[in-house]
């Protein structure tokens, strides 16, 4: 069985490690064999971006080699995919080597285009790339009073960032004293502060509490730089001073070129993660790149990549997938001052968060330590 | 009505209904139907909020008998 896994991220990653440990015999016998393929030698943390842009913590303490953290036995090139060619079980490659499969498994991830959005990218500071986190920090340093103003595009991986990065400013400018010069106005697309429920029903009387403004059904239309102004789709304007976006997300360009799903998103099955249509008997699609209407986030990756693996094991070994994915997410929710709670729920139970404390913000920072366990396979 | 996009946010808590919706129209071509599914209730009344905040059109909606709401919805603008 040749197995491809199309990106070295946290879904490509751990699926492979997970999948390399139970078939080690076969892996060593040659009756399996894992090859994967990725656009970078470099495996980040991406969730330390939110702790880059409040100055907490260096770019270069996300990163690791990607090759360090495979299992032996997992052939990996770093050189990514530019055709799918599903008809025939083979990629191709930029480097222009073909590589036939039995298995296809497509990790390729998300990416923020501000750009989809007239004025975005030149005007709004955002923590979705090492770079761009970097130069959030500098002007959230500059930052000498004003109004704040929040926006949330649609979709973006990591649901809790605009609460987080909301709560985690207003820590920032209450240290360097600047919080009676300072107006927050959080905006969110739909009639609450937060999609899931029972977190929005959480999260708005904190803002209350620290009085920062909030302002619902607000879908960013454009952004009108020379004005300092953003406007809505639903008709509302509002000034800022310094405008911080989630920016909206698509897939990689290399899913839209070969048309296996619209906005790079891929259609597939919510229970077996195949995906959808002729070809998804032997093609797996895991994390940000597929359409399921749950959360893009690592811990989706992560167990949804827990989920595959298994089948897949047990499909080489017996016959038969053992498995179906119940939606299951978890997500840490920094919830400032030194607080953090979080929300777990799956296509059939709503998360219900409690309180934040101090200890559930002590874990996140050991997590964020502990991923390279988790993308070792090992936690 | 026939090749209409069909958004299914069953079981989504998180983007959620609404989000998924959203979404679908920035995509869609001004005089698209999209039918939307979901398994929450509160769709039922925050979807047709939203589209008479930002202008598109409610066609209809109704549940069926596993209790899922079918959301039709044009866009308008
Ligand atoms: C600021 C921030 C904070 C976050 N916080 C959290 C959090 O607290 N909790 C949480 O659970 N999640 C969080 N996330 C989300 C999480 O990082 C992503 O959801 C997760 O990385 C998705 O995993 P993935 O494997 O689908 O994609 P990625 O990890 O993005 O990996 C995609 C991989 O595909 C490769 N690739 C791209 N194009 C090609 C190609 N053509 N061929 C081959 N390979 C290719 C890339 O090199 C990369 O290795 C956060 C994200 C950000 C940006």
């Amino acid at each position: 069985m040749r197995i491809v896994v199309v990106g070295g991220g946290m879904a490509g990653t751990i699926f492979a490690n997970n999948l390399a440990r139970r078939l080690s015999s076969e892996l060593r016998a040659g009756k399996a064999r894992i090859t994967m393929l990725t656009a970078s030698d470099r495996h980040v943390y991406q969730p330390g971006w939110l702790y880059v842009a409040l100055g907490r913590m260096t770019p270069d303490e996300l990163e690791r080699e990607q090759a360090s953290l495979l299992e032996p036995g997992i052939g990996l090139h770093v050189d990514p995919v530019k055709q799918f060619n599903l008809a025939d079980n083979n990629v191709v490659t930029e480097a222009g080597k073909t590589h036939e499969y039995d298995l296809l498994v497509i990790a390729t991830g998300s990416r923020p285009v501000p750009e989809d959005i007239p004025g975005l990218q030149e005007n709004a500071i955002h923590c979705y790339s090492a770079d761009n986190a970097m130069k959030f920090y500098d002007r959230l340093n500059e930052f000498k009073g004003g109004r704040i103003l929040v926006t949330v595009g649609l979709p973006h991986k990591c649901p809790m960032i605009p609460l987080e990065i909301t709560f985690c400013m207003h820590d920032f400018v209450r240290e360097r004293g600047l919080l009676d010069k300072t107006e927050f106005y959080y905006t969110y697309p739909i009639g609450r502060s937060h999609s899931l429920e029972n977190v929005a029903k959480w999260a708005s009387p904190e803002f209350e509490q620290l009085g920062i403004r909030q302002e619902t059904f607000f879908n960013l239309k454009e952004v009108d730089g020379a004005n300092a102004v953003a406007r809505s789709e639903e008709g509302s304007e509002i000034k800022y001073d310094l405008l911080v976006t989630v920016p909206p997300h698509r897939g990689q360009k290399v899913i839209e070129a070969n048309n296996l799903g619209a906005n790079g998103f891929i259609p597939t099955d919510r229970a077996s993660l195949h995906m959808q249509g002729e070809h998804g008997n032997n093609v797996i699609v895991l994390g940000d790149t597929t359409n399921l209407p749950i959360s893009k986030a690592g811990s989706t990756a992560h167990f949804e990549a827990e989920v595959a693996a298994e089948n897949v094991a047990s499909l080489i070994k017996t016959g038969r997938a053992v498995r179906a994915y119940d939606g299951k997410v978890f997500c840490f929710i920094e919830a400032g001052r030194g607080r953090a709670t979080y929300a777990m729920f799956n296509y059939s139970k709503p998360p219900q968060p409690k309180a934040p404390n101090a200890a559930m913000h002590a874990f996140k920072m050991a997590y964020n330590k502990l991923y390279w366990a988790s993308a070792r396979g090992v936690l | 009505m026939d090749d209409h996009a069909v958004v299914d946010a069953r079981g989504s808590f998180c983007p959620g209904p609404l989000m998924e919706l959203i979404v679908a129209l920035r995509r869609a071509q001004v005089g698209a139907t999209i039918e939307l599914l979901s398994s929450d209730a509160g769709s039922a009344k925050d979807v047709p909020e939203w589209l008479n905040k930002v202008g598109h059109m409610l066609e209809r909606s109704e549940q069926d008998g596993q209790g899922v709401w079918h959301i039709f919805v044009r866009k308008m603008k």
